[in-house]
């Protein structure tokens, strides 16, 4: 039995609500914009990068809970990272949401998204804003998911 | 009361999701089959399954036999003037797209124009696009107002003399609104261009007849009337589909053939190359007879009804907001709810065992004109009941607390 409640965690809820980091970002230093034409989600991730940390990130954009507080969630997660840290959470964050595989490290509070991979219809919520930030760091402009 | 037992000739909605008892409030994008639809199919392959239009055996006679009286049922049900006017298709999507390969592709030069309007499926703009990109021809828009209300003193202000084509929904899938389609063809017959109508969402919920809106080209699709995908009709005026060429090439649609020289086959056929759905079609006429028996009219009281009660119980809700207000509305009703994006209201609705769409439902121009990413969607059928409707208001009332 699907019960929203394991979707839709108080965290989850909150950051939909209240989403931390939603602003512009000036003198950001990589940019893109994630769209997904089938639902309409726009989120775009911008960052400001200094010797392959992630110093500042903040994102915009609008759509459903689950990819708004994905994409705060987002950016309190991989603020200070390094690169090559964070492209090892979103694999392991894309694990999580589509129940491929064991995670190999601690997702933290991204672990409250495990509930997305009873949702398949939900997937691309969560990984929305994901897609749009590894764009970024690709230098890519854009990046659209279906 | 008529509509009480009808569920129990619709398996389908015997079963729960989520543990709770289905309710399936999508019919805008399919319908339920009822026992007699299943059982057609069912009977088909167990019993006369064989090729049609060239068998001596008794198989084959039945297959044709059936095939060729649906014709005559779809023909009845809609008041064509023969049964050689309806053609079968694979969906509504499929008769857009020959009438604009057969008929208005030929008619088509530089800088001509065709008329569509801003509430239409994307089945009804995608394939005028590619005609006029190919033809380099132009496509105008009918605006609507707030309301969902084609904004009719626009066909005046937008015919002109390089008009050569009007394609226009029925009733609107995202809006839910009835077009005035006889005063629309009305208007496209005074300045002698020829009209479509798409009634992939009319055909279920309302009386139609051909001779009385005197439309040059209707379509619709079996599956959103009770019957299986795959199958759907395009009607059309004898002696405009027999001046028109082919869609396709293939077998059926022909009369002979050498290297030198094809002849065509007589209408229906040359429309039909290939074999085609034949059990699809086959239950495509049970759907009708289901329909008929049960009484159009009286679906569309039972709907209208439904709509009612639905649309006052939601105009209750602060939050929620109607999207498409028309005067005259077919059971389809899309609305907002405010701070909640339609794809939770879709997920929170499904762990209810409530099924609705949420979504653009393939109207962005529709969704543009509101500034809004998606509604979510309630659409009825026949077997719906006031009960579904509660149900429906429960839940919605749930996504308010969950997200408040």
């Amino acid at each position: 039995m699907n019960d929203w409640n394991e979707l839709y965690l108080e965290v989850i809820l909150d950051h939909n609500k209240n989403p931390r980091n939603n602003h512009e970002l000036e003198n950001h230093t990589h940019h893109a914009d994630g769209h997904n034409p089938l639902c309409g989600d726009r989120v775009s991730i911008n960052i400001i990068m200094d010797n392959e940390i992630i110093k500042e990130v903040s994102f915009t954009g609008s759509g459903c809970a689950i990819s708004t507080a994905s994409a705060s969630i987002l950016t309190e997660t991989i603020k200070n990272k390094k690169r090559s840290e964070v492209e090892k959470i979103f694999k392991d964050f894309h694990n999580l949401v589509t129940n491929k595989q064991e995670i190999k490290t601690k997702l933290g509070k991204l672990a409250i998204f495990e509930g997305v991979k009873k949702y398949p219809a939900r997937v691309k919520c969560a990984t929305l804003s994901w897609h749009a930030l590894m764009a970024a760091l690709e230098n890519k402009k854009e990046i659209i998911t279906e | 009361m008529l509509f009480e037992n009808i569920k129990e000739n619709f398996p389908i909605l015997e079963q729960k999701i989520n543990g709770k008892n289905l309710v399936y409030l999508d019919s805008a994008a399919t319908t339920q089959k009822p026992n007699e639809v299943i059982d057609s199919l069912n009977n088909y392959y167990k019993n006369n399954n064989s090729n049609i239009h060239r068998g001596i055996h008794t198989l084959s006679q039945r297959a044709t036999e059936d095939y060729e009286n649906t014709r005559e049922i779809i023909a009845n049900f809609i008041g064509a003037t023969s049964s050689k006017e309806i053609i079968f298709v694979r969906g509504a999507t499929e008769a857009i797209n020959l009438i604009a390969n057969s008929y208005v592709k030929p008619l088509l030069n530089e800088n001509d124009e065709i008329i569509i309007s801003q509430m239409e499926h994307h089945a009804n703009i995608v394939p005028w696009q590619m005609v006029c990109e190919e033809k380099k021809a132009k496509l105008k828009i009918i605006p609507i107002d707030n309301n969902g209300e084609l904004i009719l003193k626009e066909f005046n202000n937008k015919i002109n003399e390089r008009t050569k084509f009007i394609s226009i929904n029925h009733v609107s899938n995202s809006l839910g609104t009835i077009n005035p389609i006889k005063e629309i063809i009305q208007i496209a017959h005074q300045n002698n261009i020829k009209i479509m109508i798409d009634g992939a969402q009319a055909i279920q919920h309302l009386e139609i007849d051909m001779k009385e809106i005197n439309a040059d080209f209707y379509c619709f699709s079996g599956h959103k009337m009770y019957a299986p995908t795959g199958i759907g009709v395009l009607y059309g005026k004898m002696d405009l589909l027999e001046l028109m060429p082919p869609y396709q090439g293939g077998g059926d649609m022909i009369k002979s053939v050498t290297f030198e020289k094809t002849i065509y086959n007589d209408i229906p056929n040359k429309f039909e190359a290939g074999t085609p759905n034949i059990s699809g079609a086959i239950a495509l006429g049970k759907a009708i007879e289901y329909i008929s028996q049960i009484g159009i009219n009286n679906i569309n009281k039972h709907e209208t009804d439904l709509l009612n009660y639905a649309t006052s119980k939601l105009k209750q809700i602060d939050k929620v907001r109607i999207i498409g207000e028309a005067k005259k509305k077919a059971a389809v009703i899309s609305f907002i709810i405010e701070g909640i994006h339609p794809h939770d209201i879709g997920t929170i609705m499904d762990s209810y065992g409530i099924a609705i769409r949420a979504g653009h439902h393939c109207t962005q121009p529709v969704m543009d004109f509101y500034d809004i990413p998606a509604t979510a969607r309630a659409s009825f059928a026949i077997y719906n009941t006031k009960k579904d409707v509660d149900e429906l208001i429960k839940a919605i009332e749930k996504c308010i607390e969950v997200f408040a």
